[in-house]
């Protein structure tokens, strides 16, 4: 299977559709990367906020065996 | 209702079961996304025979052609997986469908954009008001409507009822959108793949398709298993495995 391009230039050029095929493949990579960040972000939020809620739940207990 | 089901299905409700399982299988939906999609992506992009009429740009369809398909599955999926969480009361089932939502929607926009991208230099127009790309943008607000309703509720489980309901009226919109490049005259051509018939292009271009077909779906099942597990940790949060979990650094 032979590679359709004869150069690079050709390669991003397109035959003139290059703009359009790239800005495509450009906004794919932005999808499969939000999807990839926006999923990390919630589970670290998640983890920042339960260990949070862990020392304060903790911290309770602490001053109502004190007091 | 006395219908049962099968045990694994109840197992998978369970939410720590679930959350242990999409641990082992998650690497595996990622790396097997990581190289469908590259290979596709190069065999599409640089090995596959330009199209006769349309050139170069008929390339945008190894991104726009899998994209528009995942939205659909996946909002059946979501639909699915809502009349299970009404029906069968499965708290699992809500998660997997709220976690559908924003993935589904992503996937839409990419068809849209993508589609509008191709149309201009193929249709000479980046929009035109017919019935697949109007069917399809409806898909897009149901998803953003579905993600809209999970939110809107105080209480959760009136939120995941309410999403539920909207996605499975919505399914309505999934034929037409299938059957609309039939139904209507329309500038948008008919379906690649049919299961009926051989697909009208040659191998050398379906090929790379199939292939990133399967690297989308393999994302989607990564993407998917990788919120719903934060979603069943924030749900299930007072559960002593959890906590246990968060007192080990995650």
């Amino acid at each position: 299977m032979p590679v359709q391009f004869d150069s690079l230039t050709d390669f991003f050029a397109m035959g003139g559709h290059g703009l359009y095929v790239w800005l495509s493949y450009a906004i794919a990579m932005l999808v499969f990367v939000y999807n990839m960040v926006a999923s990390r972000v919630k589970r670290r939020v998640f983890f920042k906020q339960a260990r949070r809620r862990l020392r304060r739940d903790l911290n309770k207990q602490h001053e109502s065996k004190t007091s | 209702m006395k219908f049962k089901l099968p045990l694994w299905f109840y197992q998978l409700a369970s939410p720590k079961w679930f959350y242990e399982l999409s641990g082992k299988l998650l690497p595996g939906f990622g790396w097997a996304a990581l190289l469908l999609l590259t290979v596709g992506t190069v065999w599409g992009l640089a090995f596959a025979p330009p199209d006769y009429q349309q050139g170069n740009s008929f390339r945008i369809i190894y991104i726009h052609v899998p994209g528009a398909i995942l939205a659909q599955s996946c909002y059946m999926l979501m639909a699915v997986a809502g009349l299970v969480g009404l029906v069968w009361k499965i708290k699992m089932a809500h998660v997997v469908a709220k976690c559908c939502a924003p993935i589904g929607a992503s996937m839409a926009v990419l068809a849209l954009t993508t589609g509008a991208i191709w149309g201009k230099p193929t249709w000479g127009a980046w929009w035109v008001w017919d019935a697949r790309l109007t069917s399809m943008l409806i898909l897009l607000f149901l998803y953003l409507g579905v993600i809209a309703l999970t939110e809107a509720y105080e209480n959760e489980a009136s939120g995941d009822k309410a999403a539920a309901v909207l996605a499975l009226v919505g399914v309505v919109n999934i034929p037409i959108i299938k059957y609309s490049v039939e139904w209507w005259n329309t500038l948008h051509q008919p379906a690649t793949f049919k299961l009926t018939e051989k697909p009208a292009m040659p191998p050398e271009m379906w090929q790379p398709l199939l292939v990133m077909i399967l690297g989308f779906y393999c994302f989607f099942a990564a993407a998917l298993l990788s919120r719903a597990r934060t979603e069943v940790l924030t749900r299930e949060r007072r559960a002593a495995w959890v906590v246990t979990l968060v007192e080990e650094g995650g």
